[in-house]
């Protein structure tokens, strides 16, 4: 049973990371290389020529700028108006907030092609086409149901103790929020951002339609168009460069903070 | 203790998400849902006329649309039995890990950190009939003689998007399954033992039971997204070949931006919007069910 079990893992474990590690050592592969039918799996000499033209010959640099800020910003908006949200609704009656987390999730579940063409109306409107506003007003908003569901999990657990001696000491309940109840939830306020950021990072549909501009795309826009799905010379070695550099931060980012965000994407099983 | 002034202070505490709530998705929501009743197109000229139920009307006659109901229905049924399949097994077989967890985890999180359009490229690669990864395999092995043009048939298309998302996705089922076998006592095992209970009446009176609000989550999180799939098909084949992968999103897509038809598309997602609470309904009720027989 144990040897099987092991013997399983193992063959997933190699069947997650191929997919990557073929992409990766493509990536280093001259174009005479990737053109060779059928394709080498390890690179004869390995090069970083794909890199060097994604951000010098194409828009890469500027992609990645403009996910960076989209991702940022709304991930740093919806933390901002997720927690004063989910503090209140941590101290009001149970019923008024287990009526409101409810009515979030729902929302949450909604697919986003349901607002696409109102949001592409309203964008266009607001003349935030091809505008970093365009988008991260919407990932923000997106992101606030499941933000707000987490925190208000989080703020509950804060004794209110703590509060009423705030409120000796003569704090307003805005300053007992920034200056206690903020800091205390670091580490939810962190893993609710991380989530935030991964989301708006990842997102296609909107960014497909709000930005058709070539210095407005977001990465991941940028790396699926690059493909050129419809024209004949597809550029592999730059599609390699491409999917590795776009996924490198992300895949970072999780392997360092994997245990919180795990734990966030469970807590509401927990309940 | 309530300061004075509390009630006007929560109302601004509330606000800001509110505020972006209503602009970003409840309005749009309310928007869609009229317009689903109007003629709005280019032969309007954009302007919405009343048309009562008359596009959900032509929902019911259009064959291309049961094509993507279909569809869509195909790819998440096998989709998420997959993935559930394999995250119940990986979860289980983790279990037996003392150490090393956390490098497995890291390992599995990796695919699903991957943005879906980027899991597209990546497949679309592999897939692909002359430079793709996965012939020279198949080639070398010599379990094909030729090599398959696996996205140009309707059957091979479909289960290379369902490859590519069971890739992506199988590792988040596994992720929240195993914190969900993080909850159950230990006691319990023991106790199931000392019974002369074995490997299957533990996992079926001790860990399935606990595990069944992580389950009742992972299914309801990936039978949504599975069902609103747009980045990966629209990438990997756009719909192709013949519309054999056509989902509803993509169909609605196309209605919206390339026809311009906007009331028609409008009623496509709002059909899809009551089928999915139905589901969803259904499921609840299901698990519900099974969750008061077994406690």
């Amino acid at each position: 049973m144990r040897t099987l079990a092991k013997i399983l893992i193992v063959a997933f474990c190699v069947l997650a990371a191929a997919p990557i590690a073929w992409h990766v050592l493509s990536s280093l592969k001259t174009p005479g290389e990737l053109a060779s039918i059928p394709p080498t799996i390890w690179p004869r000499s390995a090069t970083l020529d794909n890199y060097r033209e994604l951000f010098t010959r194409r828009s890469f640099g500027r992609y990645y700028a403009n996910s960076f800020v989209i991702a940022a910003l709304s991930s740093l908006l919806c933390v901002a108006a997720g927690s004063l949200a989910a503090y209140s609704l941590a101290r009001t009656s149970t019923v008024v907030r287990k009526l409101t987390t409810s009515s979030l999730l729902i929302v949450a579940f909604f697919p986003p092609i349901v607002l696409l063409f109102p949001l592409y109306e309203m964008v266009r409107a607001a003349g935030l086409m091809n505008h970093a506003w365009g988008l991260i007003l919407p990932y923000a908003a997106l992101n606030l149901p499941l933000t707000i569901w987490l925190l208000t999990g989080y703020f509950e657990q804060i004794p209110y103790e703590i509060e009423e001696a705030a409120a000796m000491d003569g704090l307003s309940r805005l300053q007992t929020f920034v200056k206690v109840i903020l800091p205390l939830s670091a580490p939810a306020l962190a893993t609710t951002g991380m989530l935030a950021f991964i989301f708006a990072w990842n997102e296609f549909l909107f960014a497909l339609t709000f930005m058709n501009r070539e210095s407005s795309k977001t990465i991941t826009v940028g790396v699926a168009t690059l493909s050129g799905a419809f024209t004949y010379e597809i550029p592999w070695g730059l599609l390699a460069a491409g999917v590795v550099a776009s996924s490198f931060p992300l895949i970072l980012l999780v392997t360092v903070f994997q245990r919180r965000i795990v734990a966030g994407l469970t807590a509401g099983a927990g309940k | 203790m309530q300061k004075r002034g509390g009630r006007s202070l929560e109302i601004f505490f509330y606000l800001p998400a509110a505020a972006l709530l209503g602009l970003v998705v409840v309005y749009p929501m309310a928007r869609t849902a009229f317009l689903s009743f109007t003629r709005t197109n280019l032969a309007t000229g954009f302007h919405s006329e009343f048309a009562g139920l008359q596009n959900y009307r032509r929902l019911i006659a259009d064959s291309r649309f049961h094509n993507a109901l279909w569809v869509t229905t195909t790819f998440t049924v096998l989709s998420v039995a997959l993935e559930f399949a394999l995250g119940l097994l990986l979860a289980l077989a983790a279990e037996t890990f003392i150490r090393g967890r956390s490098l497995i985890r890291a390992i599995f999180l990796a695919p699903w950190t991957l943005p879906t359009a980027i899991v597209a490229v990546l497949w679309a690669w592999i897939f692909n009939d002359q430079y793709g990864v996965l012939n020279a395999l198949l080639l070398r092995a010599h379990i094909v003689q030729t090599p398959i043009a696996w996205l140009a048939s309707p059957v091979s298309a479909m289960a290379s998007i369902i490859i590519a998302d069971v890739w992506k996705t199988t590792p988040f089922v596994f992720l929240v399954l195993l914190a969900g076998m993080q909850n159950v006592p230990r006691e319990l095992y023991e106790a199931v033992e000392m019974d002369g209970g074995g490997a299957w009446s533990k996992f079926r009176h001790v860990t399935w039971p606990f595990l069944l609000p992580f389950v009742f989550i992972a299914l309801v999180f990936r039978l949504i997204q599975g069902f609103a799939i747009f980045d990966l098909v629209y990438v990997m084949t756009g719909g192709g070949p013949g519309g054999s992968t056509e989902t509803v999103s993509v169909y609605s897509y196309q209605t919206y931006m390339r026809y311009l038809d906007i009331g028609y598309g409008s009623a496509q997602v709002g059909a899809v919007v009551i089928i999915l609470a139905a589901a969803a309904y259904l499921l609840y009720r299901l698990l519900l069910r099974q969750y008061a027989h077994l406690s």
